[in-house]
């Protein structure tokens, strides 16, 4: 039974995975690629983390699986948004579509 | 030193779950190298290690900041879900400007960490002088500073100031 539960998961990780990597090609420009990449990849990643701890069970690798969803959900936020200033800060401009920036209407002064 | 302290019993922690079993080599090559690690970035880790004694603060977590994240992350990812699957791909996107009245290092981390794991927004900047973060919105509902605020900012703010501030 938890062995399924488990695969359900494993299977719902998967998919938010694919959503993920499809956002990537889809979206236009570099901040809503980040969106997908950083939403979809962290809680698709940890759901087939959670699942393989779910079938394995408390054991050397379950545990290890448990550690790496704990350090994921600390880290990727923080990778995006270490891209996401990086790209704004070397210039990368919004896609034409995009209503607003206000991040570069206040840092018109600064070099 | 208490920071070091503390650093040195979470490095343990996480060396001893790493290497699970536990038995005695383990354990000793772990002090050896938790005590490394707390020797090298011990200040750096906890700035007022007074606030772990308040056990209220590890309830509030459980109960309300988890729930409340672990929702907003579903959320997120059905919303983003959505938008990629959409045919016309319906996206509004922009950078807008919010308040925040949060103080302390780690309760601005967790916020900014929050609002990038939430439906549609991602945190660009933090500016610590004026307590402003610049946050990237997929699909603009506000332009100006209070509402986008209100929308984005206050579902976790009031929770991580009963955490962390």
């Amino acid at each position: 039974m938890i062995d399924f539960i488990g695969l359900i998961f494993i299977c719902i990780g998967f998919a938010f995975d694919v959503f993920g990597c499809l956002g990537l090609v889809r979206l236009p420009d570099v901040y809503n690629r980040l969106q997908a990449a950083t939403k979809c990849v962290t809680l698709g990643t940890c759901s087939i983390l959670f699942g393989t701890f779910l079938v394995v069970g408390v054991t050397s690798a379950g545990i290890k699986a448990l550690l790496c969803m704990v350090f994921l959900i600390l880290t990727s936020p923080v990778a995006a948004h270490a891209v996401a200033r990086g790209a704004h800060r070397s210039g990368v401009k919004l896609w034409a579509g995009s209503v607003i920036d206000k991040y570069a209407e206040d840092r018109e002064g600064e070099v | 030193m208490k920071s070091r302290i503390i650093l040195f019993l979470v490095a343990l922690l996480v060396w001893s779950l790493l290497s699970w079993v536990p038995d005695w080599q383990h354990l000793l090559v772990g002090i050896f190298v938790a005590w490394f690690v707390a020797f090298i970035t011990g200040d750096l880790f906890i700035r007022r290690a007074h606030v772990l004694k308040h056990f209220s603060r590890y309830w509030y977590f459980v109960s309300l900041y988890l729930p409340t994240f672990l929702w907003e992350c579903l959320k997120a990812n059905l919303d983003v879900a959505f938008r990629v699957l959409h045919p016309n791909l319906p996206i509004n996107p922009g950078i807008v400007k919010v308040n925040t009245s949060l103080k302390s290092d780690t309760a601005l981390t967790f916020l900014a960490n929050s609002i990038t794991l939430t439906p549609g927004t991602l945190t660009v900047d933090i500016d610590k002088d004026n307590n402003v973060l610049y946050v990237h919105w997929i699909d603009v509902q506000a332009k100006d500073v209070e509402s986008a605020t209100k929308i984005v900012v206050e579902r976790f703010e009031n929770i991580l100031r009963r955490i962390f501030d």
